[in-house]
This record gives C-alpha cells, structure tokens and sequence, in this order.
C-alpha cells in the first residue's frame, strides 16, 4: 500500500450520485464510496464532514432499496468507525447504532450479518456506550438467535456481549437470557476464532459471579457440557489464547467456590497461566496470564507455594520488569504517516509495559501473601524490591496501588521489616500516598496497612516514620468514614503503642483525645472497638510510670470507658480486652487507687470472677492480683478492703476451678494474700 | 511405552526400561526388576557417589523423553541426584558432576550441570516426593517435575544419546523408576501435544518452494493421479469436476484397469490375465516375471478353490473388452501428454462421495494432511476366509489338472529370477498337505496376497502408458517416512512430532 502522500481530496460532487433517482446509480456509488474510504482515515472524515451520513442512514431506512446496497452503506458504517474518534462519535450521533439493531431483524443474511460486524467495529471505538443493547430485552434474546447461523454471526455475536458484560448486571441479564448455553453450541464449532470469542463471552460473564459459576456447571447443549468444552480447551493442543481464556474461566469459577479442586486447578489451570507468562509468549498474553495466575492464587497459601516452583515463574515475572520491546526503529528519514504510526508503537508499548509491571506487582503480592519463605526469594530476585518501591511514586495511579499491595504482602515479613524496607525507606512514598487527599480509599487502605506492618515494634522504620508525622495522619484515620480506614488508624497507633516510650503514648493520647476514643469505643465495627482497647492497653503498659502518668492525666475518662464497655452489648472478647485494662491500670502504683476507690467498678470486677465465662474471669483475677500485690505500698489497706467486699472468699471458691490458667491465677492472687 | 513414543523403532534403537545392572558403581544395589535403586555404601564422603544408567539411552525419535523416580527413603542425607549422561561418564559420581552429565540434587535443590558447583534451581526433594526427568530431544532442552508440578527449564543445548541415570551417596537411600510403565505424574501428554502442534505450525508456515498459489494446483494433482492410478474412476471424475483438473488418463481406460483389478481382488486370476492379454497385449509378454507372479497366484487360488482352469468370459465381458481395445489404442496420445499442462486450480472438492468403488482400498493409504480432502473411498472388501471353498483336493479331476497347470508353472519358473522361483516352490508346497488352510503355510492362501500381485500389475499397465507406477502421492508419503527415519539417524528429535499419520 503506498499510503500518506496519495491523499487527495474528493470533490463533494463525486457522491452527488448517491442522491441520484436511479437506483443503480446509486448502488454504484455506494460501492466505490465503500471501496474509496477502506483504509484511508482522511476519506472517512471528509464523508463525516461532507454530511454524507443523513444520506447514508436514509438508504438504510428506506425499505424499496436493494438489500445488497444496504449491505453495502452497513460495511460502510462499520468503516468509518475505524477512523478517528471523531468519525466514530459522528456515527453515534446519527443514531447509527439504533439503525443496526433495528437492521439485525432483517431476511437478508448478508445484510444481518455485515449489521453485527459493523456494531461490533462500532462498539469497539471508545466513543459508543454498549448500554443501548440492554434497552430493550429483545435485542439480546435476537442476538443469541443470530449464532447459530454462520461462524461469522457467532463470533461477532460473542464479540458484541464480551464487550456489554461490563457490570453484575450487565452479567445477570445475559445468565438469565441463556447466554451460556448459546455459546455452548458456539463452542463445537471447529473454528478456532469462533472458539476463542465464545471462551472469552464466557470469562466475561463469571468473573465474580458465582451466579453465573453455578449455571455454568449445569449447562450443556447438544449432548456437551460446557464445562467439558472448557476443560477441553485448556488442552495443549490449542493455541495459546484459548487455553488461556479457557483457564481463566475455570480461574473465575474457582474463585466463586463452586467446585472442588481435584487436579484441574493445580495440574491444568495453574501450569496453563504459568507457561503463558512466559517470554516466548505474546505480550497482551502474559499480562493476561498474570493477572489471571495472581487471581487464582490469591488466597490458598497451597496454590501459592506450587505456583512459586512452577516452571521458574519468580524469574519469569521478575523479567516482566525488565520488559522491552525488541525492535527499536530509528526516527529519521521517515514520512509524516511512519512517525505517526511510530509514535502509536511507542505508546503502545509504554502502555504495554506498564501492564507488564502491574501483573508483575500483582503476582508478587499474592506469591508473598502468606509463605515468608517466598518472601525471602522474592526479595532475593532482582530487581523485585528496587521496582516495588520505585512503582510507589509512579504517575500512574493503578501501577501505585499494584506496588503497594506487594509491599503490604511483603511487609508481612519480620526479616523483611529489619532489613530491606529499613534501606529502601519505603515508607516515604507510603506517607505520602496516605497525606495526598488526592489519593483513592482504596490505596489509602492498603498503604495503611502496610503502614501498620512497618510501626511494629521490631521495626526499625518505627522511630523515622514516627518523625514524618504518623501520628497525626493515623489519627486523622481513625475519623475516616471508611470503617476499614478508622480499623488501620487505630491498629497503627495500637502498633505504634506497643513498647513505645512515654513521650509517643503522650503524643498519641493529646493527639487523639478523649472524645475520639469514646467515639471509637461506641463504633459499629466489633474490630475497631477491640483494637481501640488494644491501643489503650498498650498505652497502660510497661513502666509503672508510664502507667500513673497517662491515668493522672485521663484516670476518669479511663475509668468510664471501662464502665462503658462492661456494661455494653459488646461480646465476652470485648469485655475481656476492658478487664484486661483493668489489670494494666491495677499495674501502676497510683493508678491502683482509681480502682479500689471506684466501688462501682470493684462491684463488676466481683461479678466478673464468677462470670461463667473463663477468660473474664481469669482476667478479673489478674487485675485484683495486681491490686493487692504484696511488695507494693498500701498493699494492705487495699487487701482490707477487698476482703472487706468478699473478694477474698471468691478466690478461695475458685481455687477449685477447672480450668488451669485460672486456677494458676487464683493461687498467684492467693498466695499475695498476707492475711 | 509404544504409545507414549510412537515413533520410536525399538529395533533400532531400544527405549529404557530399567537400571542396568552392569552399567552401575558398586554401591548401588538393583531390585524389583531393576527399578528400585539402593545405596549400599558407606557414604562417608563425595567419594562413596555412586550412579547407574539405564539399559540403553534415549532415542532421539521420542521427540519428547520423560522418566519419573519416586524418593522411596532419603536415607541418612538425602543426597540424591537425577538426570542425564552420556555413556563414558564416570559412576563414581552424582550426576551432575562431570562432562556431559546433568542432575538435579535434592539435598540442596540446585541444578548441575557437568559441574561440582550446583546452580539455584527448584526445591528441595525428599522422601515421598516424585521427581521427573524430561529431556526436549528438537531443541536439547531438559527440565524437571516435583510432584508433578513442572519445575522450568534447567539446562540447554545437550548432546545427544544420554541416558537417564541417578545417584546416591548415603545409607539409606531407595529410589524407584518409573519409565512409563507405570502412568506419571506429570502430564506427559499435554507437552507432547503442544510440541506437536508446534511442530505442525512449522510445517505449514513452511514457505511453497514454488510461485504462490501453485500449492493448491500442486495437491490437486497428487489427490486426482491417486485417484486415477487406483482407478477410482467416479471419485477422480467427481474430484476433476470441483477441481476444474483434467484426468491424465482417459475413463475408459480406468475402468479397464478398475475391471482387471476387481478380477485379481477376486481370485479370478485366470480371468485376470485373460482380459490382460486382450487388452493391453504386450504387458505379459514382456514381463514375465509378472506373469510368472500371476500365475503363482493363479495357483494358489486353484488350491483354494477361488479359481479354476476353465476361462469362460462371459459374453458382455468380452464386447465390453473388444470396445475397450479401441479405446485403449484412441486413449494413448491423450495420456501421453505432460501433467504439468493441467493447472487451474478452482475451489477444492470437499466431500466427494464415492459411488461404486468396488476395489478395496489398498493398504497404503492416504493421508489427507496432503489432500485436503475426504476422498478416501473404498468400501471394504466384501470377501472373507469365512466360508472356505471347499477344497480342490477333494476332487481329483480337477486336482490332476491343477497339477497339470504346475507344470506348466514350473516350465515358466525357468525363464524367471532365482529369487522369484521361491514363491513357487512355496505355492507347490501347499498340496503337501491334505487341508491347505490349516497347514503352517495357510498364510499363502490369505487374499491379501492378492493385493500385491494387483499392485504390480496395475502399475506395469500404466507404466506400459508411460503414467508413472506409482502414484506421486504415494511416492511423496514414502519419501515422508524416509526422512522422518532418516531424521532419528541424525538425532533430529522433532521427527517424533512430524509423522504424516500422526499430525492432523
């Protein structure tokens, strides 16, 4: 084709003809418009911009005109929406689209036929909503009815109801019209694109959707299941797209839980997207592939230790990072339509390599997910963890969010903790993603997450994430709509809490405060009460000191909200976690008054002891062992006062008890006993 | 084994199918038929390794070659090795370890390849797991399974004629080897199917020597002159139609030789050379060889009662060939002409339906990987061994003039090849016994021997019309099978996956 220079403009007057009143001249000048505008963008703007559409649509409309030249004005159609944008939405906005649909109930074959392949060509220009074909229920009950007439029906049939499957909904309407088995019967067809567009229809409908899973299992058309043409067609035998559309199916169907795994998974499906991310294979394929591989794997930690042997995949997945396109063409001496074709490879390819990078991210998240021991290899694989902490300042929102869920995999890892994250100082980009108000929840949510792995205790980030303002930013969580959200805010400070010094206790109660405590004491979320009380509890441990300051400082708000939790709904875990706390302010020296004068709480902390439920009373126990500790000052009068309430005699009933953890207690608390 | 490598001729080349019990180091104690390995050294240091190879190596024909070992016990360290190695390898050694030998190690995982420092490879393997061993004979490549769980490539490029082999090196060690009698683990097949396909998908994107578009015309050509050369006369006239292809050889003549056939295919071998004589009269004459082949038959088929002396052509017979004869003689500038003049390739004939094809299909038969087309006609024959004529010997006439007619035979053997001579001192030694067809030489009387005598005589007709003997789509599937035998010669292990009867 000798193509760039020959564009020459077409005088308007040439299609004068297509208004002729000779029909045959009209049918010729359909065809050599037809055949002028194949290939040529310019041609295809130039028809736009001519206003040849309303003409064009109007011989569609008109019922005298010949179906051959109708199928014509269709190819058409279908050619100008592979122009430009422009040209596609042009075609929209001449009601194109309803035209089609309307032509797809029609008696010419061929007509029908060149209908669904330019809606698809239509559908497939950004420019156009697929939502029309749900308008009326009709068209796709026709659609499927329009399979089984030719091959090419079948594919374009498939191809159209891929492209509508975009929400549950979407995916319901087309269950409930007997989609799947439509394609049932596509699926014997021996054309291996027929093949391919119907696995792809059927991946389409059953991702998440365990609705569609189930029918899936119990379909079957002409004396076939449909499961038995899907596992078919995982076989090696076939090319590499349709075994791996076929494994994706069964992927998405695992994932819904409606079968069990007896081989097909481990030894067919997950070999399959393995073998596919493969560099001798095809780009689009190894994304694909990956994607799908991290999916599967995502929550079977068994999965994940066979995917981590298969067949060198670390390596594999790690090259995916490294990916580069393998021909580099040079840019001088070449035509204005070179450059532009030029330009379009390069963008491609940069769009290409970005999903490589994201599939690359997403395995590694679900490889690392729970086996600390392919932790280890990952971070032993160039260039996994310089690429993951690199991708967390990339500009591309969806690369970020990939990286960050590797790092929240990764930093499930203790070494991992001390060691590389502590040279990376992958919390910089964290903070920041956390700080950004432009960032998604959904980032914020794993990013925090990550966050709370990184402020353990045993991690030496702690101290410089601290300085970057943690506590302020896990506080501003904690008042987040997003229950998810205020669960990481408190479970950082818990975190954060845990062993720390009395500086940072200080700092996270001023800067929390008491009403957000009460406030997350009383939230919905069962979680984030617990973790709540785990904050504070940290808050109250360690030195004795530390103790007696935070109660001097808050001893009444503390005390209430013990009293608030123990007189809740909240289940025996909750008021556990409260007695417990109990027992961390009976640690401190004068925090021990707050209790003893307290009649109302020495009252439940009675009742407690003979709850009939073992942990609660175990940690009633603990906390009046440590109020009437022995070495320490005023140990008796508080033991007076106790016995005086009859504390004493409830210990000595239970040392009696079942259950050996309290019983230990109980003789602890006895044998402090002085009198 | 046979199914899992078809390609293999074990005659040649025989598949491993246990340990050998020669080809070991002395620490390495044989049981269950050679399957299961022991160690029973002292396994103090790397000097107490010990390995064994197979009985044979791998043919390169597998294309694919696959061994799997269960770890019955890790013995006390679990230093065992799997793999592959060349014959001169020394076996006081793990695999791995030297020139031309490769293993995989469990105790460490790394791979070794024809080096004592192991390269980061796979797990770990200990007892109770299976490892397999499979070696890509097209490119030299070979990886390992743990529990059937593909490993990835571990090493490239190695040479050929390896044998599977493995090492143990402490006490305690039990290894057993599956060489396929046994169903694997791994799924074998699947990877030879995806070789085959690719092997397939070479094939096809193979470059046409020729100008475009002659492909076509080219196979067109082979499927008709197949036709013709059989004397499939409808099936070829229905394939010339759809094709837009002339027929190289006029129909009448086709059926004439179709009619001779059907007489040989028959057993009327008498007829046979009869209606030969009459029209094509100078074929036996120069052929006496052939004519000797036939009348072997002919007595033969005497003894089995399929045929008799007495040749009574029954009238339409004979018009029919007296017409034939001039046809025959008008037909001969016709055939003459050169096959290439014939081109215009049309839309290929798709689902011709035979008519009435009487001659059974000959046992050579066609692929349609090189037709592209269903024209396999041929029902099969309709005569069995089932009711045995009952036999001449029973009656002494016509046993007398049988003997008679061996006269004549053994005069006729005089002008033949020595070797040929043979087949009628076989057919005389059928009247030694009193029932021919359960005698140990019964295999005579079986009517596939009929077939090859037919062949030779069609092919002799047609060479006698300077039409090629053998049919250019016979010749190019046996020129096929050649090379593909003459790629296991040569270790091209790809000629596993190229067989014209297995690719489709």
């Amino acid at each position: 084709m000798v193509c760039g220079n020959m564009e020459v403009e077409v005088p308007r007057s040439t299609w004068d003809k297509l208004y002729d009143p000779q029909p045959e001249k009209v049918a010729i000048a359909v065809k050599s418009l037809k055949n002028c505008i194949i290939g040529s963008k310019k041609q295809k703007e130039q028809i736009v911009e001519q206003g040849l559409l309303a003409r064009l649509v109007n011989l569609l409309v008109e019922p005298d005109i010949n179906p051959r030249v109708k199928t014509n004005v269709v190819q058409i159609f279908g050619s100008i929406s592979k122009g430009s944008e422009l040209t596609a939405k042009s075609l929209s906005d001449a009601g194109v689209v309803k035209i089609l649909l309307n032509g797809l109930v029609n008696t010419e074959p061929q007509l029908t036929e060149a209908c669904l392949l330019s809606l698809v060509s239509i559908f497939d220009s950004k420019e156009t909503s697929i939502e029309v074909i749900y308008s009326d229920p009709a068209i796709i009950s026709h659609l499927l009815s329009l399979m089984p007439h030719s091959t090419n029906s079948s594919v374009a049939v498939c191809r159209l109801l891929t492209k509508g499957c975009e929400s549950l909904d979407h995916q319901n309407i087309l269950l409930n019209s007997g989609t799947p088995k439509s394609i049932c019967e596509v699926l014997s067809s021996p054309v291996p694109v027929a093949q391919l567009c119907a696995l792809q229809c059927l991946a389409a409908m059953v991702y998440k959707n365990e609705n569609a899973a189930h029918v899936y299992l119990s379909t079957s058309a002409q004396g076939k299941s449909l499961m038995g043409h899907i596992v078919f067609y995982t076989g090696r035998e076939h090319q590499e797209e349709i075994q791996l559309e076929a494994s994706r199916i069964l992927t998405y169907m695992y994932r819904c839980g409606v079968f069990e795994e007896d081989g097909l998974i481990v030894f067919q499906v997950l070999p399959c997207l393995v073998r596919l991310c493969k560099k001798e294979e095809r780009v689009v394929n190894r994304i694909l592939a990956a994607e799908t591989l991290a999916y599967l794997i995502e929550i079977d930690v068994e999965l994940q230790q066979i995917a981590a042997i298969s067949n060198h995949l670390i390596c594999t997945t790690a090259s995916f990072l490294r990916w580069e396109p393998d021909h580099r063409q040079k840019a001088s001496g070449m035509s204005r339509v070179q450059m532009n074709k030029l330009t379009q490879q390069l963008e491609k390819e940069a769009d290409q390599a970005k999903q490589l990078r994201k599939a690359a991210f997403h395995v590694f998240a679900s490889l690392s997910a729970n086996d600390e021991e392919i932790r280890k290899r990952l971070i032993e694989t160039e260039p996994v963890v310089q690429s993951v902490v690199g991708a967390l300042q990339d500009s591309d929102e969806d690369v970020v969010m990939s990286a960050i869920r590797c790092l929240h995999s990764l930093s499930r890892s203790v070494q991992l903790l001390r060691t590389t994250f502590q040279d990376h100082t992958v919390w910089e980009p964290l903070m920041k993603i956390l700080s950004s108000p432009a960032s998604k929840v959904e980032s914020v949510l794993v990013a925090s997450s990550t966050l709370c792995n990184l402020l353990l205790d045993f991690s030496p980030s702690k101290e410089k994430i601290l300085d970057s303002g943690a506590v302020e930013l896990l506080c501003e969580l904690t008042r987040k709509y997003d229950p998810s959200l205020r669960l990481n805010g408190v479970w950082g400070l818990m975190n954060l809490s845990f062993n720390s010094e009395q500086r940072i206790k200080s700092q996270i109660m001023t800067t929390l405060g008491t009403d957000q405590v009460f406030r997350l004491l009383s939230d919905t979320e069962i979680q984030v009460v617990m973790k709540t009380l785990g904050l504070l509890r940290n808050l109250l441990s360690n030195e004795k000191h530390h103790i007696d300051t935070i109660t001097s400082l808050y001893g009444k708000q503390l005390m209430q909200a013990v009293v608030f939790i123990l007189e809740s709904e909240n289940s025996h875990e909750v008021k556990e976690q409260a007695l417990c706390m109990l027992a961390n302010i009976a640690n401190g020296d004068t925090s021990k008054k707050l209790i003893v004068d307290n009649e109302d709480v020495l009252k439940k902390l009675k009742s407690y002891m003979l709850h009939n439920n073992t942990n609660l009373q175990t940690a009633a126990v603990v906390c009046i062992q440590n109020l009437i500790w022995r070495e320490e000052e005023g140990s008796c009068d508080r033991q007076a006062k106790l016995k005086d309430i009859g504390v004493f005699n409830i210990l000595n009933q239970l040392k009696t008890a079942e259950d050996s953890v309290l019983k230990e207690k109980v003789k602890m608390a006895l044998d402090q006993a002085s009198m | 084994l046979k199914i899992l490598y078809p390609a293999v001729d074990e005659e040649d080349t025989p598949l491993p199918r246990a340990w050998s019990t020669k080809d070991k180091f002395n620490y390495i104690g044989l049981s269950q038929n050679n399957l299961r390995v022991h160690y029973k050294g002292h396994g103090k240091t790397h000097k107490d390794a010990s390995s064994v190879r197979a009985t044979h190596p791998i043919p390169s024909s597998c294309g694919l070659y696959y061994f799997e070992v269960k770890i019955v016990s890790k013995g006390r360290d679990g230093y065992m090795g799997v793999g592959l190695c060349a014959q001169d390898v020394n076996m006081n050694r793990l695999p791995g370890w030297d020139k031309h030998s490769y293993g995989y190690h469990g105790d460490d995982g790394h791979s070794f390849c024809s080096s004592g420092t192991g390269q980061a490879y796979g797990p770990t393997f200990t007892t109770g797991d299976v490892i397999g061993c499979g070696l890509n004979l097209i490119d030299g490549s070979c990886f390992y399974t743990k529990n059937g769980h593909h490993l990835g490539v571990a090493f490239q490029d190695l040479p050929p004629n390896l044998y599977p082999t493995v090492g143990l090196q402490t006490p305690g060690e039990v290894i057993d080897a599956n060489f396929g009698q046994e169903p694997f683990l791994f799924d074998v097949e699947g990877e030879m199917r995806e070789l085959r396909r690719r092997t397939r998908n070479l094939i096809s994107n193979l470059s046409w020597p020729k100008k475009h578009g002659e492909q076509q015309t080219v196979l067109q050509k082979m499927v008709s002159s197949y036709l013709v050369h059989h004397g499939y006369s409808q099936t070829a006239e229905t394939f010339a139609r759809c094709t837009g292809e002339e027929i190289s050889e006029e129909l009448t003549s086709m059926r004439n030789r179709q009619q001779i056939q059907k007489l040989v295919l028959d057993g009327r071998i008498g007829e046979a050379i009869a209606t030969t004589q009459q029209l094509y009269p100078g074929i036996l004459r120069n052929n006496v060889d052939l004519l000797f082949r036939l009348k072997v038959r002919q007595f033969i088929e005497m003894v089995s009662g399929a045929d008799t002396l007495e040749i009574q052509p029954r009238p339409e017979d004979a018009s029919a060939a007296g017409q034939r004869d001039q046809d025959g003689a008008a037909s001969m500038e016709v055939e003459a002409r050169s096959e290439d003049n014939q081109n215009q390739a049309m839309n290929n004939g798709n689902n011709i339906s035979n008519g009435n094809c009487e001659t059974p299909s000959d046992s050579m038969d066609v692929d349609s990987r090189f037709t592209d087309t269903d024209s396999n006609p041929a029902p099969e024959s309709e005569e069995t061994t089932e009711a045995k004529p009952s036999s001449i010997l029973a009656n002494p006439a016509k046993f007398e003039a049988l003997i008679k007619f061996g006269r004549g035979l053994q005069e006729l053997a005089q002008q033949v090849e020595k070797e040929d001579v043979v087949i009628l001192q076989e057919a005389f030694s059928l009247l030694a016994y009193s029932d021919p067809w359960n005698s140990p030489v019964a295999g005579q009387l079986d009517v596939s021997g009929r077939e090859a005598v037919c062949y030779t005589l069609n092919s002799a007709i047609l060479e006698s019309k300077n039409l090629p003997g053998r049919p250019p789509l016979e010749i190019s599937v046996a020129h096929s099978r050649h090379l593909l035998k003459l790629m296991a010669n040569k270790d091209l292990g790809a000629c596993a996956f190229a067989d014209p009867e297995l690719i489709n």
